[in-house]
């Protein structure tokens, strides 16, 4: 499909292009950067931490505005995302691009020679996996887009333990993993309630491709997968106790929200609503708005703990070895 | 119909302001070089021939 280079209507603000960027998606890919960068224990130069987490929050940033560049024709057919400042007509195509463009380069840059190449090479691989692969091969073409291109959104941990350390080991890889397992029972929560809004832009989303039933079942079985991986950091020094806490309590609840979405009708009758809400649905899809919420709360603690107990300096409880 | 006159000074209005990010953003930039430069030269920049 080409994008859809709007001309202009209104005059473009300043947070017209801020919106570019994502600011959300920004402020939760620089939580996850800082614990894998903390979660290190290798000291940095506190300058060259700020630097390392400003990069990788414009590469985000920029990844936000060359998605919004190409997707501006489905983003225009999507309630949820119709208002964005391209589809809106507020700023050009052309001008998401080359912001894009121009902040992609400057955050990889300057990543690289501010601390350095291993670190910047991850950031670019994550920056082109999210604008090429997902946003103009994956999202269009298969209902396993989010599964595949949740990579780029479970990168930014291993970015900002590189930073620290120049180096991504298993410990980096565990955080990325987390993230990566708890990208699709996320987001087809969400589907299951805004399908017909997929549906209509032609994205194919797993319940538009395959049902809300078997969306349902998938998400129970990521769920499955997901929260016993939770506790994997316990197991390897990573998370202390209190993480360990935070994970299985926080970990039974997801799995019964899950098995309450497997049991209900999400999905089933796609809600009609004309408004922007992402939370209050119709009763029928509550299951699914709840395991929504739910998973942002569960993922922002876990996280939170981690930075917690490496930032305290507690020891990590050893339960192997 | 919207009145011209409102129609430009709302553009001028949002010109002023990206302006402005503008210069910020550039502001922003030069004092990260100047920092980072600093930070990773360190104490080695005494470390040379004079």
């Amino acid at each position: 499909m080409t994008p859809t280079l709007s001309s202009t209507r209104l005059p473009a603000t300043w947070q017209d292009f801020l919106q570019l960027l994502k600011p959300r998606v920004m402020s939760l890919v620089v939580f996850t950067a800082l614990t894998g960068l903390i979660c290190a224990d290798t000291p940095i130069h506190p300058v060259l931490g700020a630097v390392a987490i400003f990069c990788i929050a414009v590469g985000a940033g920029a990844s936000g505005a060359l998605n919004m560049w190409y997707d501006a024709d489905i983003d225009a057919k999507m309630r949820r995302t119709r208002g964005r400042p391209v589809p809106a007509g507020r700023v050009q195509g052309a001008d998401a691009l080359a912001l894009g463009m121009v902040l992609s380069l400057f955050s990889v840059m300057l990543m690289g020679m501010a601390v350095g190449w291993f670190a910047a090479g991850l950031l670019a691989f994550t920056i082109v996996f999210y604008a090429v692969v997902y946003t103009m091969w994956l999202k269009r073409w298969t209902a396993q887009n989010i599964v595949i291109g949740g990579l780029a959104g479970a990168l930014p941990p291993v970015i900002g333990w590189a930073a620290a350390t120049g180096t991504a080991p298993l410990n980096a890889w565990l955080l990325c993993a987390i993230i990566f397992m708890w990208t699709p029972p996320h987001f087809w929560a969400l589907s299951l309630y805004t399908s017909a809004d997929y549906e209509k832009a032609g994205v194919p989303m797993m319940p538009v491709v395959a049902g809300p039933a078997s969306t349902r079942r998938q998400i129970l079985i990521y769920s499955l997968l997901f929260v016993p991986l939770c506790l994997v950091p316990a197991l390897t020094g990573l998370g202390g106790a209190i993480y360990l806490g935070v994970a299985a309590a926080g970990g039974l609840v997801f799995l019964l929200l899950a098995w309450r979405v497997f049991r209900s009708h999400a999905g089933e009758a796609p809600d009609q609503r004309q408004d922007d809400g992402l939370y209050d649905v119709r009763a029928g899809a509550k299951d699914a708005r709840n395991l929504f919420a739910f998973s942002i709360l569960y993922l922002t603690l876990l996280f939170a703990t981690l930075l917690g107990e490496h930032i305290a300096g507690r020891p990590a409880l050893e339960l192997l070895g | 119909m919207s009145d011209p006159k409102q129609d430009i000074a709302a553009d001028f209005k949002a010109r002023r302001g990206r302006n402005i990010a503008i210069a910020l953003g550039l502001v922003l930039f030069v004092v990260l070089i100047f920092v980072v430069t600093v930070v990773k030269m360190g104490a080695n920049v005494l470390d040379r021939p004079l």
